[in-house]
């Protein structure tokens, strides 16, 4: 019994120490990876290709999955809302979910499975063949030439991709409101004008995407920099990309919200 | 501190090791310039480590590695850059960058370590190409070549800038003999066209022996034998004999060593109960 | 061949890059104007005047600030003031609209269960509020409770409400 209670503090402790060990290496890593920033940017066309990879690639599934999201919180929200007779305010409700919450949020979820993974993939598949050890003894830094390009790709592509998760987000609810429910198409529209607020709402939406952008390219880069050189590492690394990239940002938007909209 | 201008390499007294464990103790080794080193071993001795001391991936614990009388472990970033872009490396699956052509693989160091216009640029990559007889496959992509024409193709961008050292990890692991035959003699006459040094990392005695001037047996965390292709075959001494001849019974065992197998099995069974 | 074969392949990435951003940039511009309404709340531009309630009710920061139902403003900020223990509300008013010194501002609700704003009734004085002046005239938010109180106790008042039942 006491060998249990022992072993399990001993893994409690080792889970710990590990956990954060990998936090200060990453912690390190952020900062090699923005130390070389003028490097990649004035190469942009790196960037470009990169944006391409990740950006332009997860443009279908953002734009189905914001239109979709965007229909079912208007058919949730006029069911909610007509037992108030507010229903002209679903214009305002669905507008506010996405651009302060939904849009940010599930743009991120879905970056970090459609492209986190495949970024961390593609550096792991290029550690385990020796790519990386290949450039660097040909005097190339890995972490100007592949991760930095990758990583900026990814917080270049995060806010746009959330504006047009919101945008198609309300375009699908003015489908089905306005369109199949008949809520007044004015009403629908100048609400939401005059409650959404271009700083506190919208500026602030973006913001948050632009972090998680951060978070999520920052993770990939990492665990596919730091997979260990076989096959189960680099599954392993692209498990963990996602698993850990969508709890960053959960917990990071929690952490946003109360200090944006806490009055 | 390097006296003599002939040595390239110079490796004192060297120790690296992982942990508490020692790979080397007190490796000593000298490569004079244009010569071509075969070093073999054991699986797991440590050769790769070898190559990866000289090109600065890793630094040694104790003792000194210099490289055209350079100490390599001493360098900041820029300075092991500086030296590496005259330093070539073969990988043992040749490394190529799957996402790139045959041509931007060997156009990659020229793009990235020259401000050369792309004109000169296609010339000298098709000139690279030419030299281990690819220039046909330089818009191929990696994934359709043989292991043998990846491995030229890496040789190809290796060789780019000219190196003075060129070092060879396995280049000769899973070729067929034909192919196996053509890297080997590729290797020779590259390192006596251009002038270069090279080091190659092998278990392939029978190809070393073709092509080498010397050849280097690490053993026991250390250098063992240092002799040329003829001493070798001649050699008298049990363990390089097992070598060469490839016995399964001699000085290198078969087993790792370990408790008896009953104790292990015994104690094994006590701890998990 | 190789070396054309990478600038058109490239400058197609470029295209495509490009239309990405564009269509970013458009959603972000769409999300400005169309959801946000940039144009009609430029909280950059106008001035400032302040307000004393008694009570504020439910009053937030950012809530709209309308004249005859037209959205003048916005509540800038709320703050409680130590000595007086009145209500501080600070309004930022779009420059093209002056009220009269004799304004009255009064804390309403728009419909039974909307958000609260600031409304403001021009009086008829023909000197206008500056930046930095403050509304004389405030009129307190209606609070439920109290009112529901005030009418049972009048009711109680009456003399032949007891009576009835």
């Amino acid at each position: 019994m006491q060998r249990i209670v022992i072993d399990v503090l001993g893994d409690l402790g080792g889970a710990v120490i590990d956990g954060l060990g990998r936090l200060g290496r990453a912690a390190l890593f952020f900062g090699r990876v923005l130390g070389v920033s003028h490097r990649v940017l004035r190469r942009f066309g790196q960037v470009t290709r990169e944006m391409r990879a990740s950006g332009v690639r997860s443009v279908l599934i953002i734009v189905v999955s914001g239109l979709f999201v965007g229909m079912v919180l208007a058919v949730q929200g006029h069911d909610v809302l007509q037992r108030f007779g507010a229903s002209d305010s679903l214009g305002v409700l669905v507008a506010l979910s996405l651009v302060r919450e939904l849009g940010p949020v599930v743009t991120a979820l879905l970056f970090a499975g459609r492209a986190g993974s495949a970024i961390a993939a593609e550096i792991g598949l290029m550690r385990a063949t020796d790519q990386l050890s290949a450039m660097e003894m040909m005097a190339v830094d890995p972490v100007a030439r592949i991760v930095g390009p990758r990583f900026y790709g990814a917080v270049f592509s995060m806010p746009l991709l959330a504006a047009m998760f919101s945008v198609l987000g309300v375009f699908g609810a003015w489908l089905i409101g306005v369109r199949l429910i008949g809520i007044d198409a004015g009403s629908f529209w100048s609400q939401m004008q005059a409650t959404v607020d271009f700083r506190h709402d919208v500026l602030n939406g973006l913001l948050k995407s632009v972090v998680f952008g951060v978070a999520v390219g920052l993770i990939a880069v990492f665990e596919g920099f730091h997979a260990a050189p076989t096959a189960g590492g680099v599954s392993s690394a692209t498990t963990r990309t996602v698993v850990i990239s969508s709890l960053a940002v959960l917990f990071l938007d929690f952490v946003m919200t109360t200090w944006m909209f806490r009055g | 501190m390097s006296i003599d201008p002939d040595t390239l390499i110079d490796l004192d007294g060297v120790a690296f090791g992982h942990g508490r464990t020692l790979l080397f103790d007190g490796v000593d080794l000298r490569i004079k310039r244009g010569q071509v080193v075969a070093v073999i071993g054991s699986s797991g001795v440590g050769k790769t480590t070898l190559l990866r001391l000289i090109g600065g991936q890793i630094t040694a614990k104790a003792g000194s590695v210099r490289v055209a009388g350079v100490s390599v472990g001493r360098l900041d970033r820029k300075g092991l850059y500086a030296l590496r872009r005259r330093m070539g490396m073969l990988f043992q699956q040749g490394a190529l960058f799957t996402d790139l052509s045959v041509f931007d693989n060997v156009a990659f160091p020229y793009r990235e370590n020259t401000d050369l216009p792309e004109s000169m640029i296609r010339t000298l990559v098709l000139l690279k190409l030419e030299t281990v007889g690819l220039r046909g496959a330089a818009s191929v992509m990696p994934s359709q070549l043989s292991g043998g024409m990846a491995r030229r193709v890496a040789l190809a961008r290796a060789i780019a800038l000219d190196p003075m050292l060129m070092m060879y990890d396995e280049p000769f692991t899973g070729l067929d003999p034909i192919s196996l035959g053509m890297v080997g003699r590729l290797i020779r006459r590259i390192n006596d066209a251009f002038g270069m040094t090279s080091i190659i990392v092998t278990h392939d005695l029978n190809e070393s022996l073709l092509i080498a001037d010397r050849v280097i047996l690490l053993a026991d965390r250390r250098v063992y034998a240092d002799m040329t292709p003829a001493e070798l075959r001649t050699a008298t001494d049990p363990f390089v004999r097992q070598f060469v001849d490839g016995a399964f019974e001699g000085p290198v065992p078969f087993h790792q060593p370990a408790p008896p197998l009953a104790e292990d099995l015994f104690d094994r069974a006590a701890h998990r109960h | 061949m190789d070396v054309q074969g990478l600038t058109v392949q490239r400058s197609k990435i470029d295209v495509l890059v490009g239309l990405f951003v564009a269509a970013g940039l458009l959603a972000a511009v769409f999300l400005a104007l169309k959801v946000g309404n940039l144009a009609g709340f430029d909280t950059e531009g106008g001035y400032r005047l302040e307000a004393r309630f008694d009570n504020i009710g439910g009053l937030k920061a950012r809530a709209p600030v309308k004249s005859a139902g037209v959205v003048v403003g916005r509540v800038e900020s709320i703050a409680l003031d130590r000595e007086t223990y009145e209500a501080r509300v600070l309004l930022q008013i779009f420059p093209e609209h002056r009220f009269s010194k004799d304004t009255i501002a009064s804390i309403l609700t728009s419909g039974l269960l909307g958000e609260q704003y600031v409304s403001l009734e021009a009086g008829g004085d023909s000197a206008y509020l500056a930046s930095g002046d403050r509304i004389a005239k405030t009129q307190s938010a209606m609070i439920l409770e109290k009112l529901i109180g005030q009418f049972l106790f009048s009711k109680a008042s009456e003399p032949n409400a007891g009576g009835s039942k």
